[in-house]
């Protein structure tokens, strides 16, 4: 299929950046996304053109490094898929797409659709971790028994992958998805109890001094996630948010 | 005779550990705060590693070349972790795991750290249930295990299918808590181009900022090369697109042997590639052999006919079809092991029955467990008699219960429904059980340098058990070298800060720019890409799942004139001082380009079959690898001398107290 390409390219943080018209030929359906991404950047090698800068590593879905805004979406047009996961067959011969990066202002842009996401990891050295030192000594591991109930719903919070889709998809670029996720999964779990109040004060400070939004309850976080991380997460963090708040010292 | 000197402590088999870490030297509390390590690499070896050797007091400086630690590939393991713990009561025990491991390598890996590995590996399930990891548990609350292929018990712990991922992200919040306290210095986006050695001592790296291009020096009284495996030189893999060699290789060149660089795991089930654009393998899980059948038409005919879409595997009758490994393994059927069944698939392909465009499938087929599963959900209903269509979708439950996400996730790769028709799977390279030579403290022949992980070759022998890997990552990174490190930092409590303005340091970062430059310089016409494909395609095909003489001699011709084409014909766009993804792969391509002769010259050298290692020339009449104990019981660590065609091999021989050597029969 033939397509036209609208790619958002920016030399880096600090030019002001613009959209740049692609066209594109011979694209299989059979084809990912970021396939897509190399032919067209082969082609401008080629060229002597400098290729479009986007951020990728597993190609499975897993690592979430992949981060592209496609056609206003997050991850593009498809449900609980990462950008590398998305296949061209979604789209159809003649379309249009438009390609831009995560758009946040805790988010800066390094170049074209590279962004950099380090905001995300402040957050999680401020109290995204139960405080237990390697030892080999720790009690065995089923000496506390822990209901499958609360282990399956700190292993569906676990399994977000810190690609930042909510943050790009939020009205206000809030990260309570992402944080309510580490905080969910710690607080159903008794090895995280002990921490519990300083870890979601600490994670929600670092997470508004690094700029990210307030949540205003659109929902659209949990729309775009590739993981499906539910919004009863960010219910449970403000529980926990609340009762930290009226307990802490 | 051997330089190689493998220091494993004498004493019983199971006492060698705990006594050996009785009597090393330790640093003590105020000391290690003057010690720097550098840490390579922040997969599940590296994190682990960076994490530990934080909370014990020392200041570490980690590296990845992605935009956080928690990205490293092992995030993507899906199976499991294996972990003498015997909660099932089912006979498991340390020896039994260090046994399975030593046989399900064929017999080519060192007793003495295949048993360590088993006696930590129940403290790791405990350290990761302390961080919260949320492992899969029973109803009970307590944790649940699986069995996996190489063994006769359960003992593998999962998280679904993303053990991988929950494994990492606990080594990645401890160290994102020791990155808070400031004993972690991270350093995203950076790759390692060299190492520096002073005095004969690593001390330091050279590493280049990915998002500045600037080229940076980082000090340290040791450096841990945790940067993984090698499986990207043959362009596809399952490995991530940035997962590389070049840390590992830049050691290898300063001095360090690289080890058993042919073995390689061909992992028998991941989706076939679709055309000439694709960049990357998807696997599909071991687990799915425990329900599928795997087969080809038995006519080439009907191959034929499905290869060019005029018929359909639905419409191929059972007596017409090939369950090839029920027939060659009636023991084992479409349970053997990794590398047997990427052979026989290969094997059915080459004579003409693969089933897709490529020629390059073959089936994975759910309708009998579909069936079975839904006549047993009749029985347990009470429904009597059931139309046939009533069995299959309630067997479609109960397989959508287990396989669900893997189901989901080849339907959006392949566009087909594999609860309708059969997946097609074919062998994609997955692993590296060669590696970096290291010593039972995991040190390499440089002294002060590490490798652990997939980095090093130490445990895996000639093939790598499923759910092993995540075990050896952490094993080595929490458990091992935090011990075996401090034996050789005592040493260095007085030596103090260690300046990167010492002229070893300056000579390298030149180094590194010449090389850098040079790459600049070429201005060719062909891409980076171009070259890793041909590359991939010349590995894959003469140095892949089947070697021989002829093709290897070929591979390693065709290599030296890719390499040199490479020299004079990259083109790499943009500039060296900024962010430039065209430039890194450049860097690592360069890499892969040397390592890939190596990979041939050693499966030359070894003229047995043995794991993962398979030469045509060494089978039995049935078509079976065949060792040669007499001959190749030994660790080949090849020496760099200037270019991979002049390595010089060096033997460790593999002395076996505990276990007998045996042939694997899987009949």
């Amino acid at each position: 299929m033939k397509l036209t390409l609208k790619i958002w390219r920016q030399s880096g943080p600090n030019d002001k950046g613009q959209i740049v018209t692609y066209p594109i030929d011979n694209i299989e359906g059979d084809m990912s996304f970021l396939d897509m991404m190399d032919v067209l950047n082969e082609e401008l090698i080629v060229k002597g053109e400098d290729p479009v800068a986007f951020d990728h590593d597993c190609r499975e879905g897993i690592c979430g490094m992949c981060s592209l805004f496609i056609n206003g979406e997050a991850h593009g047009p498809d449900r609980a898929i990462t950008t590398c996961q998305l296949h061209m067959r979604k789209f159809s011969d003649g379309e249009t797409i438009y390609i831009e990066p995560w758009r946040a202002k805790a988010f800066p842009v390094i170049k074209d659709l590279v962004v950099d996401r380090g905001a995300l990891d402040r957050v999680m050295a401020s109290g995204g971790f139960v405080s237990v030192n390697t030892s080999g000594n720790t009690v065995d591991a089923n000496a506390i028994p822990i209901s499958k109930i609360d282990a399956d719903k700190a292993f569906e919070a676990a399994t977000c992958i810190g690609c930042g889709a909510c943050v790009a998809s939020c009205v206000n670029a809030s990260a309570m998805l992402f944080v309510s996720a580490k905080v969910s999964q710690l607080a159903l779990l008794p090895q995280g109890k002990v921490e519990a109040t300083e870890r979601v004060l600490n994670m929600v400070r670092t997470m508004d001094e690094e700029g990210f939004g307030n949540c205003t309850n659109t929902g659209a976080c949990a729309v775009e996630c590739p993981k499906e991380i539910s919004l009863d997460n960010i219910a449970r963090m403000n529980r926990e948010y609340f009762k930290a708040m009226l307990t802490s010292e | 005779m051997s330089i190689l000197d493998s220091k494993i402590p004498s004493g019983e088999l199971n006492q060698k550990w705990s006594s050996y870490k009785d009597h090393i030297r330790l640093v003590n509390p105020a000391n290690k705060r003057n010690i720097d390590i550098i840490v390579v690499g922040t997969g599940l070896a590296g994190g682990s590693a960076s994490a530990a050797l934080a909370e014990l007091g020392y200041n570490v400086k980690a590296f990845c070349f992605q935009d956080s630690p928690r990205r490293a590939h092992s995030i993507a393991a899906q199976g499991g972790i294996n972990a003498a713990k015997n909660y099932q009561g089912d006979g498991d025990s340390v020896f039994r795991l260090f046994y399975d491991t030593v046989k399900g390598g064929d017999y080519r890996a060192r007793e003495a750290n295949v048993y360590r590995l088993a006696e930590v590996s129940a403290s790791i399930i405990d350290q990761c249930v302390a961080q919260g990891v949320p492992f899969a548990r029973e109803y009970g609350g307590l944790l649940d295990n699986r069995s996996f292929g190489g063994s006769q018990v359960s003992r593998t712990f999962y998280a679904k299918g993303q053990t991988g991922q929950q494994l990492l992200l606990g080594a990645y919040s401890a160290m994102s808590r020791q990155i808070g306290k400031g004993k972690i210095q991270m350093y995203n986006r950076h790759e390692m181009l060299d190492l520096v050695i002073v005095d004969g001592k690593a001390r330091g790296i050279i590493a280049r900022n990915l998002v500045t291009g600037s080229l940076e020096r980082f000090s340290a009284h040791a450096v841990v090369i945790a940067s993984g495996g090698y499986g990207n030189v043959f362009y596809l893999s399952t490995n991530a697109m940035g997962s590389n060699v070049t840390a590992a290789w830049k050691v290898h060149k300063k001095g360090a042997f690289f080890a058993n660089p042919c073995y390689t795991q061909i992992h028998p089930t991941c989706i076939p590639v679709s055309g000439d654009h694709q960049s990357k393998l998807t696997l599909m899980s071991e687990s799915l052999r425990n329900d599928g059948r795997i087969w080809v038409p038995k006519n080439l005919e009907d191959s034929k006919a499905i290869r060019e879409g005029r018929m359909k595997p639905t419409d191929i009758s059972e007596e017409e079809r090939d369950y090839y490994l029920e027939r060659r393994y009636p023991a084992f059927g479409n349970l053997v092991p990794r590398d047997v069944a990427s052979r026989a698939a290969k094997e059915r392909c080459d004579a003409g029955f693969g089933v897709n465009a490529t020629g390059e499938a073959v089936y994975l087929d759910f309708a009998s467990a579909i069936e079975r599963y839904g006549r047993e959900k009749v029985r347990m209903n009470h429904d009597g008699e059931a139309s046939m269509e009533t069995i299959m979708d309630l067997g479609t439950e109960v397989v959508k219960a287990k396989y669900g996400n893997l189901f989901q996730m080849y339907y959006k790769i392949v566009d087909q429904d594999p609860y309708k028709t059969p997946m097609m799977i074919y062998p994609a390279v997955h692993y590296t059980m060669g590696g970096v030579w290291v010593d039972y403290n995991l040190m390499t022949t440089i002294t002060g340098c590490y490798a652990t992980g997939e980095a090093n070759f130490s445990d895996h022998g000639a093939n790598r058990l499923g759910a092993s890997a995540l075990m050896q990552g952490l094993a080595d990174g929490y458990f091992v070298l935090p011990y075996t490190i401090a034996d050789y930092l005592a040493d260095d409590i007085r030596t103090g800060k260690i300046s990167t303005d010492l002229p070893e340091f300056v000579q390298t970062e030149a180094d590194v720019k010449a090389g850098i430059d040079r790459l600049m310089n070429i201005k060719g016409t062909k891409t980076v890409d171009h070259f890793h494909k041909r590359l991939g395609k010349i590995m894959w095909d003469k140095v892949g799942m089947a070697r021989n003489a002829e093709g290897l001699n070929w591979a390693i011709t065709e290599i030296q004139k890719l390499r040199e084409e490479f020299y004079s014909n990259v083109r790499i766009p943009g500039t060296v001082d900024s962010f430039n993804p065209e430039l890194d792969k450049a860097n690592r391509v360069c890499d892969f380009l040397e390592l890939g002769e190596l990979m041939a010259k050693d499966a030359l050298n070894r003229t047995e079959s043995c794991g993962g290692h398979f030469r045509e020339e060494s089978q039995t009449e049935e078509g079976e690898a065949k060792r040669n104990d007499k001959d190749f019981a030994y660790v080949a660590a090849w020496e760099y001398t200037g270019k991979p065609s002049e390595a010089i091999l060096h033997k460790e021989d593999l002395v076996f107290d505990k276990v007998k050597l045996v042939e694997r029969n899987y009949k």
